[in-house]
């Protein structure tokens, strides 16, 4: 048989997930004991028992300078900020996006602007909004609108004007001006591709986030690492990497769950022809 | 004689140089049935979409029950297209609704209550009339294409447009489904007293369905600037009455037409 006719039973495919995952982790626990056989102090590969203690004192242990529980508290900061950047986002993408694509007079007055403005590179603005929106959170949430909004509102654009002329027509020939056309026929078709496109400029929210915090801040996941990198401490820099991965999939997930459940019409069967 | 419901007056469609349409006169009573038909890039969807309103015509003007018809589709022309004509986000009763939901209300373009429920009977009431009955809660991708058609006839006629427009309405169907699209379609246009103009490649679905058939074509060729000359209407058939098919289309019946490729 061909290998691409190849298809794995069930319990294969779940080996062959897992192998990769196994095999890091070997890899890396025998790399990190050839360097702490060597030098027991060693930080850049820590021992497994490092990172446990790590995780307590970060999690489960008051912090002896502050008293707060840092984990806790630098993920409630970071969660606060991309929330907020995300949803604004996903709101100015919606809004703008489904207004240039019904209507030409917007699309013709905006539309080149925001090219203009998505082709900037967030990160080269930064000092801007530090200068204008002051080092607080405001100016970190602005980074991350900047940063994705325009993504946001082009999709969106594209979206609306991609469905199909005779939708539109019809719905005027059932005697709908444009307001009850826009949100009875456009914007419930639009808001599954939306949350597909919020799950694809995710990465690059977070990217945002931590670059924002990682200059000034006082608190949150990138803020964390990029203080104890001075120090080498690569047992708190790893789960605090692998912490925000998993953030990352569950928000993913979820966002996939809510779309799945809440627009059948979309994520099932398509049409037949 | 009665009032005519459409009127054409001198009506030329032509983009820049390009003539399409030239010179068409024609008067319709309500209660008609014309087939559109044509070779393809004869100005069949143009003179459609005139009467549909996302075209105007470039010079003479077409009127609807003695009125100018407005430049945009509007309540008193229903439409049905080849496919994408029922929304993908509304299952089949909802689009049935829709239609009502809008005039109802302005605002939101959506009603509760018992308003809600009155629309929710009509509407029903035309699933069951076009066939659809068992498939109210049916999103359109779970249609077929023939139900799909079902339902876009559905949306239309709960407006009761003055006329109504098909553009290829079967063009896309299997040739067994076709045949009930005909029927249903037959039984709502003699049942309901619709006006219908429909557009067709199939020559031999243009004259069993309708009561009229307009045949499109250049009557003028200049070989040197083929776009000098616009399509006319060369035969209006009357299929009802004892007046004798031309032996030049007699040919073109016999044969079985070959639906374009989609």
């Amino acid at each position: 048989m061909r290998l691409m006719n190849s298809k794995p039973s069930r319990s294969i495919r779940l080996v062959l997930t897992l192998l990769p995952f196994v095999l890091l982790v070997i890899v890396y626990t025998l790399a990190s004991d050839a360097r702490l056989l060597e030098n027991p102090s060693d930080k850049l590969l820590p021992a497994w028992s490092s990172f446990y203690d790590a995780i307590q004192r970060m999690a489960f242990e008051p912090s002896k300078r502050s008293g707060d529980y840092l984990l806790w508290v630098d993920t409630w900061a970071s969660l606060q900020r991309l929330l907020l950047g995300v949803g604004i986002s996903a709101l100015i993408g919606l809004v703008l996006g489904v207004l240039n694509g019904m209507l030409p007079i917007m699309r013709v007055t905006f539309s080149p602007l925001i090219t203009a403005i998505s082709l900037i590179p967030p990160m080269a603005i930064l000092p801007v909004l530090f200068i204008v929106f002051g080092l607080g959170e405001l100016s970190k949430v602005m980074l991350i609108i900047i940063g994705i909004s325009p993504i946001l509102i082009r999709d969106l654009q594209m979206r609306t004007q991609s469905l199909p002329s005779e939708q539109l027509i019809k719905a005027q020939t059932l005697g709908a001006n444009s307001w009850q056309i826009m949100i009875r026929v456009v914007l419930p078709q639009v808001l599954p591709p939306l949350f597909s496109a919020v799950r694809l400029t995710l990465g690059s929210a977070w990217l945002f986030l931590i670059a924002g915090e990682a200059i000034a801040a006082t608190e949150g996941l990138g803020y964390r690492i990029f203080l104890i990198r001075r120090y080498l401490a690569m047992d708190v820099i790893l789960p605090y990497v692998i912490w925000i991965a998993l953030l990352a999939f569950v928000m993913d997930a979820l966002l996939r769950l809510f779309s799945n459940r809440a627009f059948p019409w979309y994520h099932g069967k398509r049409g037949e022809e | 004689m009665k009032k005519p419901i459409i009127e054409m007056k001198q009506v030329w469609k032509e983009y820049g140089a390009h003539v399409v349409l030239e010179k068409l006169n024609l008067s319709v009573q309500a209660g008609e049935f014309v087939s559109i038909v044509g070779a393809s890039g004869c100005g069949k969807t143009s003179l459609l979409n005139m009467l549909l309103g996302t075209e105007s015509p470039s010079r003479g003007a077409i009127l609807l029950d003695g009125e100018v018809l407005s430049t945009e589709p509007d309540e008193t022309r229903g439409i049905v297209f080849q496919k994408y004509s029922a929304f993908p986000h509304l299952n089949a009763l909802e689009n049935v609704m829709l239609g009502g939901e809008f005039s109802a209300s302005p605002l939101l373009g959506k009603v509760f209550g018992s308003k809600r429920q009155k629309l929710k009977e009509d509407a029903l009431e035309m699933l069951v009339a076009v066939g659809l009955g068992d498939a109210a809660l049916r999103y359109p991708n779970e249609l077929s294409g023939g139900m799909q058609q079902r339902l876009a006839i559905a949306q239309a006629l709960i407006k009761e447009p003055r006329i109504l427009l098909l553009d290829e309405p079967f063009g896309a169907l299997d040739p067994g489904i076709r045949k009930d699209m005909h029927k249903l379609i037959r039984e709502l246009w003699k049942k309901r007293g619709l006006t219908i103009f429909m557009i067709t490649h199939d020559l031999s679905e243009g004259f069993s369905l309708g009561s009229r058939v307009w045949v499109l074509d250049k009557p003028r060729i200049d070989p040197q600037e083929p776009d000098r000359f616009g399509a006319q209407i060369v035969y209006d058939i009357q299929l009802d009455s004892k007046q004798k098919i031309p032996s030049s289309l007699q040919h073109l019946m016999s044969i079985e037409t070959q639906p374009e490729a989609v």
